[in-house]
């Protein structure tokens, strides 16, 4: 058991011949991940690594009936990709592209609103569920299967903080980077209520940074309702003030979303801070 | 508490001058006082003589908000008044509470026509990530700090969601007049103006459109709801499909290493301290920066340089970072997942040569093709200390610098 994705969940590629959707659709397949398809508009027909590929989504979903797919097509494309998924009913969207506008994807929430289909990212690495399938651009050999949850806003601190716990012996339920954009398709608190009731999960690791306030809100459903113990790191407690540093998302906000303001408001919720990535394992045991 | 105007502020994107977000505002028929850009004292008088009237006011065009408390705001009657107040503000350099600490020589004036003013309201829509959509922000405390407001008197800033559909935005800018107590006419000019200004933001895929005040005034004889003041930020993100907007964007505003990183597609923040950082991506680069300041080591920059780089990328950001005045050392971490850690390694290799490099470089190489990155420097490499974990970096990065 894991949240999301295991080894029976088939995965299509939407971008799968280009080249970053094309290089990390064959480490997903090396990973073991039952990639079976993918659409590239104008390569129907075609095959990638033995893979059929198809010019629409819905005629890949017709014929490949996928559980989920990894997105890879560039932002001015990333819109009308994601509706595609959407109307064709695939239940797991999971979109790496960077850069996508914010209106764009405060108009396919809205449009999602109400349909069965469940999107992570954008700007994300990614989910893997270790040992059984792995949808995004993660490095896979950093992870093993195991009992605690990663849930993050970042890219490569994910995976600084799950090689600590490897290191640590410590092995993964479930990974995953909802992404750094002001507005992620999923947010913390979804994914603590689906590892809430996930009984391979014992604890979880929850990576914040500096800007907005999901961790603030996170941090308010833990204190409510959350089971599990969850142990924390937030990136940013030097950021100088106002200045932008690459993600949208992580901005000081006035007095919110301070590196101190989240801190404390986790800490209230009971769970314990992290002083570095490499000591995450410590305070889980 | 944190007010919720702060909640919904963005404070990145593309910021352009409030002489060029009135232009916008009046392309969409938003009431603006009358008043022209000027660059020298006497154009200031020129544009005062056109517009006619007793009384001007001259504000100083610098992307942030805040001027007025740091001197960046003045009023004048007559040409010779006028004309000092120009020479004073130009060629200032101005520090307001939302420069982030940065200074902005002033290069450009708007001078208006003074408004006789009744009554101050405050307006902004913004991008609310907690909601997931875009938020208007109305208070009938105008023309001050609304995040001070926020904090001393929480009931008098009302919030309304602004729907991508015009009934759902009628709906909600009804309900916003009513909280501010408007009454016919004002109410009908106010829900005019809000719906040009949803619509402005909607199809320029603006960020945040601030209006501080919104003053019920008079101008040139005719009374009415007057934006003020105007900041308007757009997503960087959806520039691409906005060259009109690209084109407002002066990068007299940016510091230029800034601008040309950004140009090559990096993200770099200049910092003063003595240790230059080129990590990938955001989150790592600040817990980097973290690590570095808890042991006593200051970063030189930050520096992300993304998922995609290509090794010459990645040379231009050696280029960069290794302009710092202070440079002690360079520390390289990369965990690599859509970055290669083999192109790390050719560029690493590109930027030594020929004389290597003039400061230590502390190299740690994990994720997506490691262990080729760790063997291209190895063999054909140049002098570099590779370590295997962010600790072992900042170990060996303390005993370099001393500290």
């Amino acid at each position: 058991m894991a949240i999301l994705i295991n080894s029976e969940t088939r995965v299509i590629c939407q971008g799968i011949t280009g080249k970053a959707g094309g290089f990390h659709t064959k480490l997903c397949l090396e990973y073991g991940t039952k990639m079976v398809g993918g659409v590239t508009p104008g390569k129907g027909g075609s095959l990638f690594e033995g893979l059929p590929v198809f010019d629409r989504v819905d005629e890949a979903v017709k014929e490949l009936r996928p559980d989920a797919t990894m997105i890879f097509v560039p932002p001015v494309a990333a819109f009308g990709a994601i509706k595609d998924a959407v109307d064709a009913g695939i239940k797991l969207i999971v979109v790496i592209t960077e850069g996508i506008p914010v209106l764009d994807m405060i108009r396919i929430k809205e449009y999602m609103a109400g349909k069965q289909s469940r999107l992570i990212g954008p700007n994300c690495p990614g989910l893997i569920t270790p040992g059984e399938c792995k949808i995004g651009i993660m490095p896979g050999y950093i992870h093993k299967p195991g009992a605690t949850a990663v849930i993050s806003r970042s890219g490569t601190l994910t995976y600084e903080v799950v090689f600590a716990l490897t290191q640590a012996r410590m092995g993964q339920s479930t990974c995953i980077g909802i992404g750094g954009d002001p507005i992620p398709g999923t947010g913390f608190i979804e994914l603590l209520e689906l590892f809430n009731d996930d009984p391979a999960t014992k604890n979880v690791v929850l990576i914040g940074e500096i800007g907005g306030r999901a961790e603030e809100e996170a941090a308010e459903y833990i204190e409510k309702k959350f089971k599990k113990p969850v142990v924390a790191f937030i990136a940013g407690k030097t950021a100088p003030p106002g200045k932008r540093m690459g993600h949208a998302g992580a901005i000081i906000d006035g007095g919110a979303g301070t590196w101190q303001s989240k801190v404390d408001r986790l800490k209230a919720a009971g769970v314990e801070i992290a002083p570095s990535p490499a000591e995450i394992p410590a305070f889980l045991k | 508490m944190t007010s919720p105007a702060a909640r919904v502020h963005p404070r990145d994107g593309l910021k352009i001058c409030e002489y060029q977000a009135k232009r916008l505002f009046k392309e969409r028929d938003i009431p603006v006082p009358a008043g022209g850009a000027v660059v020298t004292p006497e154009g200031a008088m020129a544009v005062a003589i056109v517009l006619g009237g007793e009384k001007f006011v001259l504000k100083a065009q610098v992307p942030a908000g805040g001027r007025g408390k740091a001197g960046g705001v003045l009023f004048a009657s007559g040409e010779k008044e006028i004309g000092r107040a120009a020479e004073k503000l130009l060629g200032k350099e101005l520090v307001t509470r939302q420069t982030g600490g940065e200074t902005f020589k002033v290069e450009r004036l708007l001078v208006e026509q003074a408004v006789e003013i009744e009554k101050e309201y405050y307006l902004a829509l913004a991008v609310d990530r907690s909601g997931g959509c875009v938020s208007a922000i109305a208070s009938v405390e105008g023309g001050m700090d609304i995040e001070e407001v926020a904090a001393r008197s929480p009931g008098h800033i009302f919030r309304e969601k602004v729907p991508l559909d015009e009934p759902g935005r009628i709906e909600s800018v009804k309900k916003l007049a009513l909280k501010l107590g408007l009454s016919s006419p004002m109410d009908n000019e106010f829900t005019d103006m809000f719906l040009k200004l949803a619509a402005m933001f909607f199809e320029t895929d603006a960020s945040l459109i601030e209006i501080n005040p919104l003053a019920l005034a008079t101008c040139s004889g005719k009374r009415g709801l007057f934006a003020l003041d105007a900041k308007v930020t757009f997503d960087d993100n959806a520039l691409f499909r906005h060259p009109e907007i690209l084109k407002l964007f002066d990068p007299k505003t940016t510091d230029p290493v800034e601008q040309e990183a950004k140009e090559a597609g990096l993200s770099y923040v200049r910092l003063d301290g003595t240790v230059g950082c080129m990590v990938n991506g955001a989150g790592l680069a600040m817990a980097t920066m973290d690590r570095l300041a808890e042991a006593g080591m200051a970063p030189a920059n930050f520096l992300d340089v993304g998922g995609g780089a290509t090794v010459e990328q990645v040379v231009k950001a050696f280029d960069i970072i290794l302009r710092a005045p202070r440079l002690e050392a360079v520390l390289v971490n990369i965990f690599g997942g859509i970055m290669k850690c083999d192109v790390i390694a050719s560029g690493i290799i590109s930027a030594a040569r020929p004389a290597g490099f003039p400061v230590p470089l502390v190299v740690r190489l994990e994720g997506t093709n490691a262990d080729e990155g760790r063997k291209m420097l190895s063999s054909a490499g140049p002098k570099i200390l590779p370590v295997s974990s962010m600790d072992e970096a900042v170990k060996k990065l303390k005993k370099l610098t001393g500290r």
